[in-house]
């Protein structure tokens, strides 16, 4: 992999990192009324599937998105703006930190249910194929989401119609305060029980940019040329709360050791170690990557915060389409 | 005399099921994590075991199916979704087998299964955190859905709702769970189906449920601090409805304004107003009235939920309309002094 793309893949994550440290210490205040969900320690994959899909390729996500969006090019301050309630939010103030939506950029939409867009991330890919379009549909989602029935029956139909499907699992080991132990039997490989179902599988290091880079720029390259829907397994682990921005190692779900354990793992520190060895970053580079990321996110902020409220009157809109005028075509 | 919270009484009311009877279990995703699902779950595990108090995959249909099948061989399971949102996942196996079995197997054996189900409002929780689906389950036959608006009735009706042998939807809203009311007695257990009257008078009749029932609580004292006394139906239970309840009560007042938690369309408040017209329709003064919530989803931003919800200045102004008296609603908005999208000013979000 060249250094120009490590270093834009380093770029991504210091963004995405310093965009969820900024919500979470500005979340106090009460400005942010809404419940957040944070991917600090996770943002190796959000950025590098980021950078391996194209931004005519297809996402979904779930209720912890935010890296997701921010790595598939969705604009960060119209992700501010909604999560601040705003009417310049992505949701126009309706959706929240949990509905993040950038068409322009193939961010097709995330949702709360758990599960919930994994079909919807099937259907997309059933839209490519039907139009013979060479893009492919990614499917972000967690440990979770193969506990689910309806992910069995979506990865069924994706592999039955060969459909141009990618399933990201992020394995942080915890769906909310349940760690795997009490939702899944022990010594389990999640990638080779999806194997299973007839799809194409593997499981590696999520905290390993580069490389989760390279497999899934290789998966995608697979369903360009038509081997049909593949999935991918990273291990990783979030840092924060599940929903909120403190740590909670203290309320006993956890241990210290683990998290320290994983924290040594820092996506972040990682690559940025790779780039140093390899002559590639200096100081004064990584101060001028910091320093723009910087600027871009406190104006982001800024935004947000300048922007204004929507109107009342649109609590009550957006239900259904408009209505079809006699003339006009749908 | 010492009080106690929504969320202690639910507590309450599990260890005490648990401990009369060895066939209740009680699982849900977070069941016994720290934090113990609001506090309600709080203590089972120590007492009572990893085989009775579980969590569990995420895995809502086939896990409800898994209850039904252990109802129906002696055990008496308790479910537990955070949000009400995530119950839908498990529809199938309660409208088309919990809410059936007992029919469909002519009386053979029927689901003693408790499904609790919290519904969210404020702090962002939006479309789909937020979904108050009683009148959907209402619609089923064979369910039984209880909505406890006190913590006095959240206890008794969880209690009558784990021993009762149908299938029973539990629906607890958050903005309860920090509410007290008075130290319980211990050993109650509330028949479902009964309503309450928490309020006497002639000049309305009130029908409430849930959270609705709060707010209603201050609108009818401001009422009557203003010379109005109205009846204060709280229906505890929507499915089965006590009929008996609000009709006598209709008889007395000639008037009618219901309160729902959910859309008005094709909601309950729907149904109560229609067996009223007709069973009371040569006793009622005035058309009746509801106050639901607007037929479209919560949204997540601040800005646009601060005139969503029906709030006690509502009641009042529509009380004060069909009894024709001017009322002046400002002090009763005024009288509250946390944000609109919290219950009180002990929420600090993000749940």
């Amino acid at each position: 992999m060249s250094i120009d793309t490590q270093l834009e893949l380093l770029r991504r994550i210091k963004r995405i990192r310093h965009v969820e440290e900024e919500i979470a210490r500005r979340y106090p205040e009460g400005k942010m009324r809404c419940p957040t969900h944070l991917s600090i320690g996770q943002e190796g994959v959000a950025a590098a599937v980021g950078l391996a899909l194209s931004k005519d390729d297809l996402a979904v996500s779930g209720h912890r998105a935010h890296a997701h969006y921010l790595g598939k090019g969705g604009s960060l301050q119209a992700m501010l703006a909604e999560i601040y309630g705003k009417a310049t939010g992505c949701c126009s103030g309706k959706g929240g930190s949990m509905h993040l939506i950038d068409e322009d950029v193939g961010f097709m939409g995330s949702t709360a249910i758990v599960a919930g867009t994994v079909p919807v991330g099937v259907g997309l890919a059933y839209g490519i194929k039907l139009k013979k379009h060479k893009q492919v549909s990614c499917v972000f989602h967690g440990d979770a989401v193969v506990e689910a029935g309806v992910f069995f029956e979506s990865v069924n139909f994706a592999v039955l119609k060969n459909l141009p499907v990618l399933f990201v699992c992020e394995n942080n080991l915890y769906s909310v305060y349940s760690p795997l132990s009490v939702r899944q039997p022990p010594g389990r490989s999640i990638a080779d029980m999806v194997k299973g179902l007839g799809i194409s599988s593997q499981s590696s290091d999520g905290n390993d940019a580069s490389s989760v880079y390279q497999i899934t720029l290789d998966a995608i390259g697979k369903i360009r040329a038509g081997q049909g829907p593949q999935f991918l397994e990273f291990s990783t682990y979030r840092w924060r709360e599940h929903c909120g921005p403190f740590y909670d190692n203290d309320i006993g779900y956890r241990t210290e050791e683990e998290f320290n354990d994983w924290k040594a793992k820092d996506p972040l520190t990682r690559l940025r170690s790779t780039l140093e060895e390899n002559g590639a970053l200096n100081s004064s580079l990584e101060n001028k990557i910091d320093k723009e990321i910087h600027l871009e996110v406190e104006a982001a902020f800024q935004f947000a915060e300048d922007s204004d409220f929507p109107e009342a009157s649109e609590a009550y809109t957006d239900l259904y389409a408009p209505a079809i005028t006699d003339g006009a075509s749908a | 005399m010492s009080t106690i919270s929504f969320a202690k009484a639910i507590n309450m009311a599990l260890h005490q099921a648990m401990e009369t009877d060895p066939t209740v279990i009680c699982y849900g995703l977070g069941a016994d994590d720290p934090k113990g699902i609001f506090g309600t779950t709080l203590g089972l595990p120590g007492a009572f075991g990893p085989e009775r108090v579980f969590d569990m995959p995420t895995s809502e249909n086939a896990m409800t199916g898994i209850g039904i099948g252990a109802a129906l061989n002696g055990l008496r399971p308790v479910m537990t979704h955070q949000r009400l949102d995530f119950a839908l996942l498990s529809m199938d196996q309660l409208v088309n087998n919990a809410s059936k079995w007992r029919f469909m197997f002519g009386g053979k054996r029927g689901v003693p299964l408790t499904v609790r189900m919290i519904i969210g409002r404020g702090w962002g929780q939006g479309p789909t955190h937020s979904q108050n689906l009683q009148s959907m389950f209402a619609q089923v036959p064979g369910l039984k859905v209880v909505m406890p608006s006190t913590a006095e009735d959240a206890k008794g009706l969880l209690l009558a709702s784990i021993f009762d042998n149908d299938p029973v939807i539990f629906l607890e809203h958050r903005w309860l769970h920090n509410l007290k009311t008075n130290a319980l007695n211990d050993d109650k257990t509330i028949r479902l189906g009964e309503a309450r009257t928490l309020r006497e008078g002639d000049a309305a009749t009130i029908v409430s449920m849930s959270y609705m029932t709060i707010e209603a609580l201050h609108a009818v004292d401001f009422l009557k601090n203003h010379g109005v006394k109205c009846d204060l139906i709280d229906l505890r239970t929507v499915r089965p409805i006590d009929w008996d309840s609000i009709e006598k009560s209709v008889k007395k007042t000639g008037k009618l304004l219901v309160l729902d938690t959910a859309s008005l369309t094709g909601s309950l408040s729907g149904e109560i107003v229609a067996k009223v017209t007709k069973d009371c329709w040569t006793d009622l003064q005035a058309p009746p009235e509801r106050l639901a919530m607007p037929d479209f989803p919560e949204a997540t931003s601040p800005a646009l939920t601060e005139n969503y919800h029906v709030r006690a200045e509502h009641i009042v102004a529509r009380v004060s309309e069909m009894v024709k008296l001017e009322i002046d609603t400002t002090p009763l908005a005024k009288s509250r002094t946390h944000p609109h999208d919290v219950p009180g000013d002990w929420f600090s979000g993000p749940f």
